[in-house]
Formats: C-alpha cells, sequence, structure tokens
C-alpha cells in the first residue's frame, strides 16, 4: 500500500487516484463545525490563524478524551459534508487539503480540482484505529470547545482512502 | 409492589453506557463479518477496518466510534414498582455524568452550541408497563446518522408503496454520509411523534431480526432488497451492502394519516440492556 509523509510534495499529488488507498504520516490539525465558525470569524476580522493554511491538512474530527498513556482517545472522522460551506475558501487560501467521511459538494470539488489538492475518506466507525494511530496531541486554539477544539496531531499510517483526487475525481461519483 | 431506588437505576445507565461505548453488538459484527465476503476493493476494506477496528478497542480498551453519542435511555417501568430515592431524571443524568467521563461529551446548546459539559442530559422515554421489573435499554446515539433521519406524513392512499418509498429515499438522500451500512429503523403509524420514538426503538432490535407480523416483515425485505441496489456500498465507496437490515415497528394510526419516521444508525451499532 502506498505510505505518504506530511507535507505532500508535488509528485505525491500527481500520484493520488480516487479509490486509491494510502497510509498517511505527519502532522494534520483537527477542526470541526464550531472550529470552523471560530476560523471564518478571524478570517473576516483579518486576525491570524491559529495554524498555518499553506500545504497544512484539516482533519474533520473531535476525539474522546485521553486514556492513560495515550496522545488521545477514539478519533474517527465526521462527516465533512458540513463543512461544505467552508472548505472552498480555505483550499483557496492554500489549504493542502481534508480528511473526513463521506461525499462533500461540487463546490467543495471545484476547490480541490482548482487549487490541486486533495480530499482523504478515512473510514467512520473506526474510531479506535485512528485514535490509537495519533502519537502526539495538542490543543492549538479553542479549547473551550472541548472536544471541538483545534488539536494538532502527530500522526503515524492513518488509513485512508482517496476521495476526491487533485485532478477532482471522486470516488463518491454514482448513478442512481 | 416492589421498592427499586432510583440510584440503582442511575447505576444501571451507567453500567450500560460504559459497556455500550467499547462494543459492537454481536448482532452487529456478524451482519458486518457477513456483509465483508459481498464486497471488494476499498467496500471490503472499509469493512475490514471497521472489524478491525473493533479489535483495536478491544485490545485498547478505547471506544469504537468517538461518537460515543447522545445517550438514549428507554425505561419500561413495571406500574408495581415504587420509584424512591432522588428524582429519577437526575438520578439517571447523575450515571450518564459519570459514565461519560472518559467518553466524549457532545450535547450543547442547540442555539449558543455551548457544550453542557458532561453529556447530559439524557434523552429519558419512560413506558408504563404491567409488572414490578424496570427494562433499561441504553443506545449511544451518533449524530452523523441521526441527521439522516427523515418524518413523513404520507397519506393513507399512499399506503405501502408510499412507506418503501419513504425508506429507499431517505436512505438515497442520505448517501456516503451517515457511515453506511446502515441499519434503517422505521416506525409506523401513531402520530408525528409517535412514530419518530417507534423508529428509534426499532433500532434497539438485534440487528437483521424481523418484525413478528409477516406483512412488516415483507416491508422489511423488500425496503432492505431496494436500498441495497442503490449502490452506495460501505462508506459511499459503492457496492453491495448499503444496509445491513431494515427494521420496522408498527402501531394503529388515524383514519387520515399515515406518519413514518426513518431512523438512520450507522454500522456501528451499540446497545445494551438490562432487566432490575
Amino acid at each position: 500500500m502506498k505510505e505518504l509523509t506530511l507535507p505532500l510534495k508535488e509528485a505525491d499529488l500527481k500520484s493520488l487516484h480516487a479509490g486509491d488507498a494510502v497510509l498517511l504520516s505527519g502532522t494534520i490539525y483537527t477542526a470541526r463545525d464550531c472550529a470552523h465558525k471560530r476560523l471564518f470569524e478571524l478570517l473576516d476580522a483579518d486576525m491570524p490563524l491559529p495554524f498555518d493554511l499553506k500545504g497544512a491538512f484539516i482533519y474533520y474530527a473531535g476525539p474522546c478524551p485521553a486514556p492513560a498513556g495515550k496522545a488521545v482517545g477514539s478519533c474517527g472522522p465526521t462527516t465533512s459534508a458540513r463543512m461544505n460551506s467552508f472548505a472552498p475558501r480555505l483550499l483557496d487560501l492554500g489549504l493542502g487539503g481534508m480528511i473526513g467521511k463521506g461525499e462533500m459538494s461540487e463546490e467543495v470539488r471545484a476547490a480541490i480540482a482548482r487549487n490541486g489538492s486533495v480530499y482523504f475518506a478515512a473510514i467512520g466507525g473506526a474510531g479506535a484505529l485512528y485514535g490509537n494511530a495519533v502519537k502526539k496531541s495538542e490543543v492549538v486554539a479553542f479549547a473551550d470547545l472541548l472536544s471541538e477544539a483545534v488539536r494538532r496531531f502527530e500522526i503515524e499510517k492513518f488509513p485512508l482512502i482517496v476521495a476526491i483526487d487533485p485532478e477532482g475525481h471522486s470516488i463518491y461519483d454514482r448513478k442512481n | 409492589m416492589r421498592i427499586i431506588r432510583t440510584e440503582e437505576i442511575g447505576r444501571c445507565a451507567d453500567r450500560l453506557a460504559r459497556k455500550a461505548a467499547y462494543t459492537l453488538t454481536d448482532s452487529c459484527r456478524t451482519a458486518l463479518e457477513e456483509s465483508v465476503k459481498r464486497e471488494t476493493g476499498a467496500a471490503r476494506y472499509a469493512l475490514e477496518t471497521a472489524l478491525e477496528n473493533e479489535a483495536v478497542a478491544k485490545r485498547e480498551h478505547m471506544p469504537v466510534c468517538q461518537d460515543t453519542g447522545y445517550a438514549v435511555v428507554l425505561l419500561e417501568l413495571g406500574q408495581d414498582v415504587r420509584l424512591e430515592g432522588p428524582p429519577l431524571r437526575e438520578a439517571i443524568d447523575a450515571g450518564i455524568r459519570r459514565a461519560y467521563e472518559p467518553l466524549r461529551k457532545s450535547i450543547c446548546d442547540p442555539l449558543t452550541r455551548k457544550n453542557t459539559g458532561d453529556n447530559t442530559p439524557a434523552y429519558l422515554h419512560i413506558d408504563l408497563v404491567e409488572g414490578e421489573h424496570v427494562r433499561v435499554t441504553f443506545l449511544p446515539k451518533g449524530f452523523g446518522s441521526e441527521n439522516m433521519s427523515r418524518l413523513f406524513m404520507l397519506t393513507p392512499a399512499e399506503g405501502r408503496e408510499g412507506i418503501l418509498r419513504a425508506v429507499v429515499e431517505t436512505v438515497r438522500l442520505a448517501g456516503s454520509r451517515p457511515c453506511p451500512p446502515v441499519v434503517v429503523g422505521v416506525g409506523i403509524g401513531s402520530t408525528f411523534d409517535g412514530c419518530a420514538l417507534l423508529a428509534k426503538k426499532a433500532l434497539t432490535r438485534e440487528v437483521g431480526s424481523h418484525h413478528a407480523r409477516e406483512d412488516v416483515a415483507a416491508i422489511e425485505e423488500e425496503a432492505l432488497a431496494r436500498i441495497n441496489a442503490l449502490g452506495i456500498g460501505p462508506q459511499g465507496f459503492g457496492g453491495e451492502v448499503t444496509a445491513l437490515a431494515v427494521q420496522c415497528e408498527i402501531a394503529p394510526t388515524h383514519i387520515a394519516g399515515l406518519p413514518v419516521a426513518v431512523n438512520i444508525q450507522c454500522h456501528c451499532v451499540r446497545s445494551a440492556e438490562e432487566v432490575l
């Protein structure tokens, strides 16, 4: 299986096709509903974001509390479609891509193709497996949001499927 | 007459919530294992990962899914039971509060979105029944799937075919979002709110179990076949298994109506039950 380490290089991105399975390692940031709302308030106010968007990956997720000896508790993906209205602007500002679950809108697909970024699908419901693959976790913003805070994760071999590739091809395309 | 302390019911809710978070139900695991054989490629990989995840959850003592849910507590309260102790609602919330210390707190104010911080209040429904027992059923309901649920006030003329269309259309519109393969709880009849509760109760049955009424079981089977012809597949990656089961509950309704509620449950079915 293809193994990739963040940040992704041009050649890495070119090699990705919708449906490919990859194991991803490196640094990612969690953000879901409320965190996105706060990030947009900062952008609208021309204030700095808690992390550099350039080439960064956002993981749509909110973990369980960390048990003793673990960086984080269970932490699988949440439904990406709820972030449809946020993703295009972040991608246009340089976001490298997203990790989540389920289809995203045509606007998101267009933004991915426009920017040559990528959307990975994690396997929904596999919270223990993903939580166990997070080796370090640190809250970097919005601690009051508890599980929804923005966290910096060091991940090791996250099992993912390329859901929308840099050319905009989607694994969710189907006719019914 | 039997006296039961409300704290005992609260401790029971605590036990059930802890148990449910860390394991799939046996019937769910069996359904997933059987589904693996029907899939290939990314869809098969998704199902294999879901099963591997449960093994990791067990080994590492981590919740199966990080969405440890809205705490749905369904009580069957025998009318010959006399409750003593603190108010029942407080006792149950105290149990849920304890159980969720190591679990995710997912409950917030709907307007301010401020988290309640301890996953309370539980969703509590009580049915008064004959006898002197208390049956406690706990369902940690994830919201990725809850969000995809729908309610239809059909006309009597729409009938059986209308019910089937409503169920299949709900799953089709949900697509890849609710973590398919889903379990579909369907409430047929009763009132606007009553059919939603029937749908929720249907989700507490064993995955793949059929309703005792033949005509209802036939709807379950036909809806499942139509859903699995949609091709959405595990995680929406395309495939044969979009739903593991369709489970219907039914109750009399008004001559003017045909309420149908479709409550979607992800492939991570966790529930637990105890009789006190």
